[in-house]
Parts: structure tokens; C-alpha cells; sequence
């Protein structure tokens, strides 16, 4: 079968800052000449002008993969792997650098939705804005018109502009406007994951109303869970490069063994929180660090066998004094589903009083149960029931198989170990 | 907030999310063969190249949606709303009527002076109003560029094509402005869309060029009120043509504008014209305008990742 997308080649080549124009613009032609004058005049002499080499990244190396009609597939990758950059390319919205992609059937794509609202039409107007925008003719809009304000749910409010609407409202109204748009090619961005549970539901639903013809969906998402729950395929993308291709399941354990593999380079027992990347933009630093031992405190590089006793050490500042402080740890499985909640509140004999300052808390967990797999460890810091800080990345760690029943057999399957006898009656 | 319960949520949530998606592709039958053939080349694309006149045919009513948001949303929250559409060549006109017909002593070559100027000053003020917003207009949509696609060449157009309301108001107002002076409507009066045409073409090129370069050098948006403030004094809006000697006329019709407003005057209120600097002109405003279509055509390739 002829696929529905094939990516054949693709690279796309950004320059990094303005050091340099690339061979192929037209400021190169029409303004290099003016811009060096201005340098030479700006700064009086004719020294540093393009003395660095050419600066320039690839955000996409050299992709291919192609999609079958019907295929749903999922790309994932961390951070920079190139999965925006191959979704506008995709989208049509920046070219290639190389290569070429071919796509058969009616595309539509969604990397924001509500994109093109105008905050002062009304959603009305904005309902035939938006729905030409992405591709619908003015009589398709207007033959689907009451549908789409229908699945909205703002019949009360179309005649008002979008910018009183709330953000969930105004959310509603943007994927009413996509779940119309009927494609053969679907490309979204992780845009089902927002609006509430009850409106996915229907987002859902209507997807599968379309029904008659198969559609071919490419999703492309930051949360390996929703894509092993969605799709039939995986992609890994990681520096721009396509890494692996194959089954949703077997992509993500790819992906997650990529990802330690890479924290391996520099793994230790001790991860600094205090200037952990991707801190939400509402905290800053108390957490200062997280170390890792094992139960004879000996210094724990990221692996364990199943049931050993681990001691995770969490050093923190209290920027205020405080008596009501819970430092809490996560074992959070490959799907992004916490295993394990460990909380300092949980401590039956806590009576700490009143500390302000650096602190470090030991947790010592005994006999840790967790199956053979990849962890992360999530650090946050509660003060009087409000979270202050809060580090998604505070450690990895590894269990490895080991014969916890004391029978020669590894155990794997589940989310846990836990000691258990059979009688035969 | 509570990091477990927030947890517990999102995996709650993603279990609903599989079973709602597995009933949702349950419904489609995937081995039906698609019915449309359309089918789409994304490659690199290099050097020059012509628009896609297809594209923009087949997505006109997008362009007619634009113009429309444009003209929408121009006036909202403003109290005098569409009046300021002629204020601005009103206004002007009441000044420069005053300091350069009555105390710098311009005299024009028949019609009152307020006629005069106000029929240069419509055609003067789309022009560059036409260019100062056609310029902004990609970097004030900068998110319709960088994650939605669809001919881009439409944002600066449908800038300019929601101009054309103001200036449709503004002819209309020197046809009332001849009643009141009793000019009389000359045959001339036909030639009238060619001269509206080539400021149209003028504007567009212009229009293109700048908002492209605007992307890659905000120095434009700082830029251009300048040089359109200049561009009224090299062009015959306050002063008839008369005023400029013969020797330099060719030259004074590179400025597509000049020819323009000689030309849209002359079929307005008659009297002596200069053809050879309206040709000139209408010759700069085709050229602006095919340059713009091929400059901004190459240098849109680049829009998204550099705006």
C-alpha cells in the first residue's frame, strides 16, 4: 500500500544567532553589504566581521519513516529531539532543509488550538475565522455551523468577544472548530491533552463519527503514557535524529533506555536540585539536593536489586522559619505513574519543631518492593499544605532483576514484590 | 497542591483517555481507500520562484476572511469608529490649506485648493497607510506565522485590502467635495480604477517587500513612518505639478505615487497632465509590485523560524 506519509531525507539546519546569514537568504544577497557598513560605522573599525565560522545546528537530521493509511503514530523524544521542528515542517509552516515529505490526503494540523482567535471578534466570528483558517471552505463552516457551536457548548456566548472567555471556554471553542474540520491527515501536538475530561470525551467521540474513511493520525506528544495509550506506533527522535521506529510499547522502553542511558554518562548518587532544570516558573529553589544510599550507606549510583533498603537523603532550605514543613519523595514507573509516595508527614514520631535554614532529612525505605524497570524520583517541598518546590527530575534509579522470593526466579511482571506463601489444600 | 492526588489525576485521566480512543478508532474502518487524491510536496525550495497563483485561488475566502478581521477589528473600542478613515485626510487637508495655499502661497492650476489637496491626500493617505500597516503586519501576527499555515502573502494583502473601505469613503467624499464647489465630473472620471490599480500595485510591492524585511529587521517598523513622511513631500500632494521643473519630471515619476495622484487629480478635476510621468509611474508601481511577489515569495521560506 502506497503510504500516507513518507518522510524521505528530512533535515532542517537552524543557524544558531545571527553570527552569520545562510547561503541561502536573502539578506545575504541585499544586506550583507549594508550590514558590514553598519558594523564598520557602528563600531569604527573593520575588524570582527564575520571572523566566526558559519554557527548553525541540525534540528533534524536525515528522517525517515512513513506512515500507512489508518496508522496512528506517536513521536516522542525529550526536549530539543526535533519534534517540533518536525511538526512545523509537517504543517507546512517552515520548510525543509533537505529531503522532502509527501502527503496524501486532506491534512490538518493542530499545534495550538485556537490559533488565529482574535481576542475582539466574537466567537461566532471567530468560528468561520478559525474553520477558513485551517482549511474549511466559508459553505462548510456554515453548513456545520450549529454542530460545531453545539459541541462547544457557548451557544450563550457566541456574540461575545473571545477575549471574556475563560481559558477553558475559549479552549472549547478551538477544538469545536478542529473536531470539524474532517481530514484524512491528522497532525496534532499533544492538543488532546488539555481542556477537561468530559470535552475529550466528546473530542473523542468525534473523531470516531468520521468514521468512513481511515484516518491517519500523527501525534506527537512529551509524555510517553499518552502516547503508549494512543497510538499503534512509536517514533524516538533524539537530536534530531530518528532513533528507533517501531511498536508504541517497544518505543518507549527504547525511549526510557535512552534517557538513562544518557543520565548514565553523568550518573552519581547525588542530584543538585538547587539548580535543577525545568523548575515551574512559580517556585524557586528551596530544594537543594537529593542523594542516594543504600542500606549500609554506602554511596547508591542509580541501581538496585528488587527489595533492598534504599536511604534517600533530601537537603532543603527553609527560606522561613517553619514547623510544618513535609518533604515528599515519588517513584514515579516509565508511564509517569507514581508507584510509590513516600511523605516526612507519614513519620509517626515526627516532632521536629520549628526550623528555619538549611535542613537534610534522611528517608530510609525499607526493603524498597518495586518490580525491575526504570524509575524517576520526583522531590517536593510542602509548607503548611502549599507545595513550595517542587523538582520532576531529582534522581533516577534503576532496579535490576534479583531473586527476592529466594526460588532462582527473577520476579517482573506487576508493579511490585511483596513476600507471599501458597498451600496446597 | 497536592503531588499525589495531582498524579493520581493524570494517570486516571490517561487510563480514560486509552479506552475513549480505542472506541473512537473502533468506529473507523481503516482499510477503506481514501477518496481524495490530494497530494503534497514539502521540500526545500530555493532561489526564485513565481506565487502559487493556485493556492491563493483555492484559498480566496480565506483572503476575503482576513480582510474582513482587518476591517472588524480596526475600529473596535474606538468612539468615532469609521470616521477616522477620513479624519486623517480631513484634517489634513484643513491644514494645508491654511499654511501652504494661504500663507506659503501654492496656487493650483484652476481648482480650489481644499479640492485639490484633499483629492491628492485620499489616494496619498491609502498609499501609505497601505504601506506602514501592510509592513507590521507579519510581525503583528507572528503567531499566525509560526503555527499555522496558509499563504502568507495574504497577511500584508488583506492589510492593505481593508484599506480600501477608507479609501472608497475618501472618493466618495472629493465626488461631495466637487458638488459643494460645483466642479463638474469629467468623462476623465472612468480612468480613475487604473490610477486606485497602480497605487494599489505600488502599495502591495511595497507593502510586500517591507513586512518581509520587517521580519528579519525591526529597524523597518521605525523605518517607514520616515520615509513615508518624506514620500508626501516628493510626491505632488500639497503642490501641482507645475512646481517641478520639466527636466526632472521622468525622474519625479519613479515615485509611483507621483504619477498616480497627477493622473487620479487630472481625471477628477482636469486641467493640464503630464503622460509621460504617469506612465513612468504606473511602470515603478508594476514593477514594485512583481518584485515584491518574488522577494517576498523567497524570503517567506524563512519566516517561521526567524520571526
Amino acid at each position: 500500500m502506497v503510504p500516507v506519509i513518507e518522510v524521505n531525507h528530512l533535515s532542517k539546519k537552524y543557524e544558531l544567532g545571527v553570527s552569520r546569514p545562510s547561503e541561502d537568504s536573502l539578506r545575504d544577497m541585499l544586506m550583507h553589504g549594508l550590514r558590514n557598513s553598519w558594523r564598520t560605522l557602528r563600531r569604527g573599525s573593520t575588524t570582527d566581521q564575520n571572523s566566526s565560522e558559519p554557527q548553525w545546528m541540525w534540528a533534524l537530521r536525515d528522517i525517515n519513516f512513513s506512515v500507512e493509511l489508518g496508522g496512528v503514530v506517536g513521536i516522542i523524544g525529550m526536549n530539543g529531539a526535533g519534534k517540533s521542528t518536525l511538526l512545523k515542517i509537517l504543517s507546512r509552516i517552515t520548510d525543509p532543509t533537505e529531503g522532502y515529505v509527501r502527503l496524501r490526503g486532506r491534512v490538518a494540523s493542530l499545534l495550538e488550538v485556537g490559533t488565529g482567535f482574535h481576542p475582539d471578534l466574537t466567537g461566532r466570528e471567530n468560528i468561520f475565522l478559525n474553520g477558513v483558517m485551517l482549511g474549511m471552505t466559508k459553505a462548510e463552516v456554515l453548513s456545520k455551523f450549529d454542530e460545531i457551536v453545539a459541541f462547544s457548548e457557548l451557544e450563550k456566548f457566541l456574540d461575545t468577544p473571545v477575549k471574556h472567555y475563560s481559558s477553558g471556554m475559549y479552549v472549547r471553542l478551538g477544538f469545536a472548530v478542529a473536531a470539524h474540520l474532517d481530514p484524512e491527515i491528522l497532525i496534532v501536538d499533544e492538543v488532546l491533552a488539555v481542556g477537561d475530561m468530559a470535552f475529550q470525551k466528546k473530542c473523542l467521540g468525534k473523531m470516531g463519527e468520521f468514521g468512513e474513511s481511515g484516518r491517519t493520525i500523527l501525534f506527537v506528544s512529551h509524555n510517553i503514557a499518552a502516547m503508549v495509550n494512543l497510538c499503534q506506533k512509536g517514533i524516538v527522535l533524539q537530536q534530531g535524529q530518528l532513533t528507533f521506529e517501531g511498536d508504541a510499547k517497544s518505543a518507549a522502553n527504547y525511549y526510557m533506555g535512552a534517557v538513562s542511558g544518557e543520565e548514565k554518562k553523568n550518573r552519581s548518587h547525588t542530584t543538585d536540585l538547587w539548580s535543577a532544570r525545568g523548575r515551574l516558573p512559580q517556585f524557586r529553589p528551596w530544594l537543594c539536593k537529593l542523594e542516594l544510599y543504600d542500606g549500609q550507606a554506602i554511596a547508591l549510583d542509580g541501581e538496585m536489586a528488587i527489595g533492598s533498603t534504599i536511604r534517600v537523603l533530601l537537603q532543603f532550605l527553609l527560606h522561613q522559619p517553619s514547623a510544618n514543613f513535609d518533604a515528599r519523595i515519588n517513584f514515579v514507573d516509565m508511564y509517569g505513574q507514581v508507584i510509590f509516595a513516600a511523605r516526612s508527614t507519614y513519620d509517626r514520631d515526627r516532632n521536629w519543631g520549628e526550623r528555619s535554614g538549611q535542613q537534610e532529612m534522611i528517608c530510609e525505605i525499607h526493603d524498597l518492593p518495586l518490580t525491575p524497570g526504570e524509575y524517576r524520583i520526583e522531590a517536593a517541598l510542602v509548607i503548611d499544605e502549599k507545595c513550595v518546590d517542587y523538582v520532576e527530575n531529582a534522581g533516577h534509579l534503576k532496579i535490576v532483576g534479583s531473586d527476592f522470593y529466594g526460588t532462582g526466579k527473577i520476579p517482573s511482571v506487576g508493579f511490585f514484590v511483596h513476600k507471599q506463601s501458597w498451600h496446597l489444600k | 497542591m497536592s503531588l499525589g492526588r495531582e498524579k493520581r489525576l493524570h494517570t486516571a485521566n490517561h487510563k480514560r483517555i486509552k479506552n475513549l480512543w480505542r472506541v473512537a478508532r473502533r468506529s473507523c474502518s481503516l482499510n477503506t481507500m481514501m477518496k481524495s487524491s490530494a497530494e503534497l510536496l514539502l521540500r526545500p525550495h530555493t532561489g526564485w520562484q513565481p506565487i502559487d497563483l493556485r493556492e491563493i485561488y483555492k484559498s480566496r475566502e480565506l483572503f476575503g476572511f482576513l480582510v474582513w478581521r482587518d476591517i472588524k477589528i480596526r475600529y473596535k473600542q474606538t468612539i468615532l469608529g469609521g470616521f477616522w478613515a477620513v479624519f486623517q485626510p480631513l484634517t489634513a487637508m484643513l491644514v494645508f490649506t491654511l499654511f501652504f495655499n494661504r500663507l506659503a502661497g501654492i496656487q493650483t492650476d484652476g481648482p480650489p485648493y481644499p479640492l485639490f489637496a484633499f483629492s491628492g491626500l485620499v489616494l496619498w493617505t491609502f498609499f501609505a497607510n497601505s504601506v506602514s500597516m501592510s509592513s507590521n503586519s507579519l510581525v503583528g501576527n507572528q503567531v499566525l506565522v509560526s503555527k499555522i499555515y496558509f499563504p502568507r502573502i495574504f497577511i500584508p494583502l488583506a492589510s492593505i485590502g481593508a484599506l480600501g473601505l477608507d479609501l472608497l469613503i475618501g472618493v466618495l467624499l472629493v465626488f461631495a467635495m466637487m458638488i459643494y464647489y460645483r466642479w463638474s465630473v469629467l468623462p476623465g472620471a472612468l480612468l480613475i480604477p487604473v490610477y486606485v490599480l497602480g497605487t494599489l500595485l505600488a502599495a502591495s510591492g511595497l507593502g510586500l517587500i517591507l513586512s518581509a524585511l520587517n521580519v528579519h529587521f525591526r529597524d523597518v517598523k521605525y523605518a517607514v513612518p520616515f520615509f513615508i513622511q518624506m514620500g508626501l513631500f516628493i510626491s505632488p500632494v500639497i503642490y501641482p505639478l507645475r512646481y517641478v521643473p520639466a527636466g526632472y519630471r521622468l525622474l519625479f515619476g519613479l515615485n509611483p505615487m507621483s504619477g498616480m495622484i497627477v493622473g487620479f487629480r487630472h481625471s477628477l478635476l482636469g486641467g493640464p497632465t503630464d503622460w509621460a510621468l504617469v506612465l513612468a509611474s504606473l511602470a515603478t508601481s508594476v514593477f514594485l509590485f512583481l518584485a515584491g511577489l518574488f522577494i517576498f515569495r523567497r524570503m517567506e521560506r524563512r519566516f517561521a523560524d526567524i520571526i
